[in-house]
């Protein structure tokens, strides 16, 4: 088991085309000094670029979003066309960097008195929605409720020339109000003491109207981000959200709990459309629920769900109203003789992501990657061994309920390659077709530090997969280099180049390649 | 400090307000853009206002909603037809908004003022408007363009009309869903302002587009489409152009698609129509009534009697009825609740014989089906059963499924039963209905449900207008009256209640006579004195009391005026000394109405 670095299902040689990555840090967000203590309500829980992968967001435990842009192509547009030649040949050697934008409190604890329960705020799952006018649009989800938000400049207003001034005119740099009393208060002999909107009816406007009156001068001094909550989907799951979901036609999102998937317009909060229901009619026959669940990216009509024995079902929304039959079912068949009691537990899914194409789907499990071909659903076209070091370990892992932990993956733009986290902080990207590249890094500022650290084989110029195969027994004999409370679960390719951005706890971190 | 004359402070006030931080003093100050205009006049509302509005156009999205109706109906405050251009500017922002009901709002807007503009102004101001918003960098501005066309082209010259059908055409393959779904909700619109020759070249390309699109929502609005474009095309045209199409949605692959055409068929049906709906659509409707998917089977079964009426008896008993036998006992409730809910207007299509050779076994079947929605959809359309099929018949059938509804465990299928216990009565006669339905109109005046307890008072007096104030006299009052005695407050209550609806259908004498006593004697409210435990809780209701001030205020004008003094106003004069504040209170007003009917009288 130990000498096998990944790429198990690809026996080919490592394409020319795409050699393999060398992968570098490029920046950290919220960075830990040592011994600093983690803050629980810190620890990212959701990581996402958008589609154009010029904004990334993340969600943390403590109901926050954060939103980072990217700032080494921002600024080429920002200014005229001949820096922007200037720079062209800079830019594109150049790997995406981001900074911070905004963030905002998104979801707050609360409690569901009807069945005393608290409902943490923790963030889910972040989705990115089409940008429109400039401003950004998120849907964000905590267990129960989905909220859509909108991030846009605003500008910001400095008011001058009203009718009515405000008594004090050193307050003249905040917005007036003519709710303030005074002004009011030196007309009550006018009798317009109340809200003063009561104009008579028969009161006379004169052809030219009257010159007095004027309009307030507004005056843009900057602008300010603002983000605010236009819908909040609610009251439709009675199970836990564990995804929620865009569909291509930018009008509708699903959102997945352990037995259900609702389908909802983006613009319809009070209504949803129940379309997957795995409920069995005596809860005690329950063997199965859901994981994970993903729109195709182009098909409207197409969805995946994943399950916890181990099972991904694509569905067809044309078929039927409620689609309990599913279209397409991909389940890779047991090994006899190799059952265990923990099989089933591993081979649960925790999250699929469809590829760029619309023609993959990745899945991972406890101690696997797999990539399907949607056309083929006799078993993975590949699988690779995340960790197989822990498998003699799996009981250790039972009792510490880490055999529970929920690890996302992630497909770069091209499909080429997949990633996912493990322990230690560690994740592990791999080639996805006929290439054997697969790469251990670890999520601090010296990604490959194990492996230069590898005293055995200190040249670079050996080949990477040596040098890998080397690299996990060391870790494994190390006995207590694989520290289970330092996982990482949620990480993010970004769509169109080389980038990876993964959570480690509190910090966020990016590498390139 | 402004200098201002006292009677334009308000509006000052108004004005300052469109910028207040306040999003209600902003929105009240919006709604009243046209004072404002008018206080301003209409030169400095062209120059200033309009200017500032279009500027100040990144508020709350009700707040822009505000804007975009006032801007609508703007004409007259800057100075008429002739400058309705300068509200264009304004309204093309909001155009342009991310929320679907502003931008709505100020399509609506744009649309009912080009209705007003000249033909050269058209040219000049709206259609590069409508061109400028199909070309906006962002989807929003293409969407709301869609709406546009139908106002810009019929005014253009036939350059222009060229480049906005081309336009248009582009629109429909615009990458963004939203915009071809927009495109496509505004075809028909579009195409009616189209000639005959584009028509078929142009606006039929752009249909075809729309009907391959790989988004089904983008489908399901080209479906919509095709009754109004159906509509507009000579009906040979429509055979050879739109027909196709429609036999070809209702095979497609989507539910929702066969769901639209199942709901527009009847619509086609009319644009192709009889005798190709006959040879063609027949067919395909046959097949979307026996679906796969119970939303189609749904929208078919409801319009079996539609679609009957253009087939004739004989079509629809070769190919309507079977399905229709198959759909009443379909798997899914609400198909067979949509079948039960028009399967009776096929009766006077089918002629007697079928009716009751055919059709009268499912509607039995129907009639006993588990699910009382269906039953109740039934019995809703009874008097059209009974025209065809006689009384007797459907007596035998009906009473059974009543008398079980009325006691169903769910207290809205009693109230909708209630509700049409009327329409029996006059269906089934005096003489039958004392037999069977007499006693359930009692027994529900004591139904656990307030809702029944109301409906059930109402039911009575419905009955008695139906019948008639002696048949009342004989089958309902004296029981009404009985049970006035009855321990429970609540009951009582209702009672008094249906006394009261009863009076004025039973008329002055028998209200004197009969009603009147019972109620002076509730006005003291004694239970009987067998009830131990209810005098020892509380002698005397108050809600029963006051209750009763109420009721005999509504005797004053139906009784003899020396009654009212002899009787009823002795016995409020005795409530308004009640302990009770309410009781008081009501019998106080029941008093003043005495005394305004004395004055008038």
């Amino acid at each position: 088991m130990s000498g096998k670095g990944g790429g198990e299902g690809s026996a080919a040689m490592p394409s020319p085309l795409n050699p393999p990555h060398e992968w570098k840090f490029s920046q950290v967000f919220g960075e830990r000094t040592a011994g600093e203590e983690v803050q629980e309500a810190d620890i990212i829980s959701a990581i996402e670029f958008d589609k154009s992968g010029d904004h990334l967001a993340t969600g943390d435990r403590g109901g926050r979003v954060v939103l980072f842009e990217r700032s080494d192509v921002k600024e080429t547009m920002q200014y005229g066309s001949r820096r922007d030649l200037e720079k062209l040949d800079y830019t594109i050697c150049r790997h995406p960097e981001f900074r911070y934008k905004t963030e905002f409190q998104s979801h707050e604890p609360e409690f569901d008195y009807l069945k005393s329960l608290e409902i943490e705020e923790k963030i889910n799952k972040i989705r990115w929605c089409q940008t429109a006018n400039g401003a950004l649009f998120l849907l964000s989800t905590n267990d129960k409720t989905i909220k859509f938000w909108k991030v846009q400049e605003k500008k910001v207003k400095r008011l001058s020339e009203m009718n009515v001034d405000p008594p004090h005119t050193a307050r003249n740099d905040r917005i007036t109000s003519s709710t303030i009393s005074s002004p009011k208060a030196s007309l009550t002999n006018g009798g317009y003491s109340d809200r003063p909107h009561n104009l008579s009816n028969d009161f006379k406007f004169p052809p030219g109207g009257f010159p007095s009156l004027r309009l307030p001068m507004v005056a843009c001094q900057g602008t300010s981000l603002a983000s605010r909550c236009r819908r909040i989907y609610t009251h439709a799951h009675d199970y836990h959200i564990n995804s929620i979901s865009n569909n291509s036609d930018g009008e509708t999102f699903i959102s997945a709990d352990d037995l259900r998937i609702n389908l909802w317009n983006l613009e319809i909060s009070s209504q949803s459309f129940n379309i997957v229901d795995v409920k069995p009619a005596n809860m005690e026959d329950l063997t199965e629920v859901i994981t994970s669940s993903e729109f195709h990216p182009s098909q409207c009509n197409t969805l995946a769900y994943s399950s916890s024995k181990g099972s991904i079902r694509l569905i067809d929304l044309r078929q039927s109203a409620l689609c309990d039959n599913h279209s397409k079912l991909f389940e890779e068949h047991e090994t006899p003789g190799s059952r265990s009691f923990f099989t089933e537990i591993i081979a649960s899914i925790s999250d699929i992501k469809f590829s760029k194409d619309g023609r993959h789907i990745l899945s991972r499990d406890y101690m696997t990657l797999k990539l399907w071909d949607i056309n083929m659903n006799s078993g993975p076209v590949a699988s690779f061994q995340v960790h197989e070091y822990l498998r003699p370990k799996l009981c250790d892992l039972y009792e510490n309920d880490s055999i529970f932990d929920k690890f996302e993956c992630c497909l770069s733009g091209d499909g080429a390659r997949v990633a996912t986290g493990s322990y230690s902080n560690l994740f592990r990207v791999f080639g996805s077709f006929g290439s054997n590249e697969a790469t251990t890094l670890e999520a601090s500022k010296n990604p490959m530090r194990k492996q230069v650290a590898t005293p055995a084989k200190p040249m670079r110029s050996l080949t990477r997969s040596i040098r890998r195969a080397a690299e996990i027994p060391r870790v494994d004999a190390n006995g207590n280099s694989h520290n289970l409370s330092s996982k990482l679960l949620h990480l993010a390719w970004h769509p169109s180049e080389n980038s990876i951005a993964c959570a480690a706890a509190n910090s966020l971190y990016m590498y390139y390649a | 400090m402004a200098m201002l004359d006292e009677p334009l402070y308000p509006i000052a006030i108004l004005i300052d307000e469109l910028k207040n931080e306040d999003i209600q003093l902003r929105l009240n100050s919006i709604r009243r853009l046209s004072t404002i205009a008018r206080a301003l006049g209409e030169e400095r509302t062209r120059k200033e206002l309009i200017p500032f509005l279009s500027e100040n156009n990144d508020d709350d999205d009700e707040v822009l909603l505000a804007m975009a109706e006032e801007l609508g109906v703007f004409i007259p405050y800057v100075g008429g037809v002739e400058y309705a251009h300068v509200l264009l500017p304004p309204l093309e922002t909001l155009c342009t908004v991310e929320e679907t009901c502003v931008r709505d709002k100020a399509v609506e807007s744009l649309c009912r003022i080009g209705l007003q503009m000249k033909e050269s102004e058209i040219v000049d101001w709206f259609v590069p408007l409508a061109k400028r918003l199909a070309a906006g960098e962002w989807f929003t501005a293409r969407v709301s363009s869609c709406g546009l066309f139908h106002i810009a082209y019929p005014s253009s010259p036939d350059m222009l009309k060229a480049e906005l059908r081309s336009i248009y055409g582009q629109l429909c393959q615009d990458d963004m869903p939203m915009v071809r779904r927009s495109a496509a909700s505004n075809l028909g619109k579009f195409a009616s302002t189209v000639e005959q020759s584009h028509l078929k070249a142009d606006v039929m390309s752009m249909f075809e587009d729309l009907t391959h699109d790989d988004q089904d929502s983008v489908r399901l609005l080209a479906v919509e489409g095709c009754a109004s474009l159906g509509k507009l095309l000579e009906p040979s045209e429509c055979v050879s152009h739109i027909l196709p199409v429609i036999i070809n949605f209702s095979q497609d692959k989507s539910w929702r698609v066969r769901y639209m055409v199942a709901n527009q068929l009847y619509e086609l049906s009319e644009a192709v129509g009889p005798e190709t709906t006959r040879s063609e659509l027949v067919p395909a409707y046959v097949r979307l009534l026996r679906d796969n998917e119970a939303e189609v089977r749904i929208a078919a079964a409801g319009k079996v009697t539609k679609f009957s009426q253009i087939l004739g008896p004989e079509l629809a008993i070769q190919h309507i009825l079977p399905c229709v036998k198959d759909l009443s006992s379909d798997s899914s409730q609400h198909v067979r609740s949509a079948l039960a809910s028009v399967i009776m207007g096929m009766a006077p299509v089918l002629r007697k014989d079928a009716t009751i050779e055919q059709l009268l076994p499912i509607f039995l079947s129907l009639l006993k089906d588990e699910f009382p929605d269906v039953r109740l959809n039934i019995i809703s359309k009874l008097d059209q059963v009974n025209q065809v099929i006689g009384i007797d018949l459907l007596s035998q059938s009906l009473l059974p499924a009543i008398v079980e509804l009325a006691e169903d465990k769910h207290w809205r299928v009693r109230l909708a039963i209630i509700e049409y216990i009327p329409l029996l009565a006059s269906q089934l006669g005096v003489r039958f209905f004392d037999d069977k339905l007499g006693a359930l109109c009692m027994q529900w005046l004591e139904d656990k449900v307030f809702s029944i307890r109301d409906a059930a008072a109402n039911n009575l007096k419905r009955l008695a207008e139906e019948f008639g104030p002696e048949w009342a006299m004989q089958h309902i009052v004296p029981q009404v009256l009985d049970n006035m005695n009855n321990p429970h407050y609540l009951y009582r209550m209702t009672f008094l209640h249906a006394i009261s609806l009863l009076s004025p259908v039973m008329g002055a004498d028998i209200t004197f006579q009969k009603l009147l006593p019972v109620i002076i004697n509730a006005s003291k409210d004694r239970p009987p004195v067998a009830f131990v435990t209810i005098i020892l809780c509380g002698f005397r209701v108050p809600n029963i009391k006051f209750n009763v001030a109420k009721v005999l205020q509504s005797f004053l004008p139906i009784v003899d005026s020396s009654v009212v003094e002899k009787t009823i106003r002795p016995c409020l004069v005795e409530l308004t000394e009640d302990p009770d504040m309410d009781v008081r209170y009501f019998a106080g007003q029941a008093l003043q109405s005495c005394d305004q009917l004395m004055i008038s009288g």
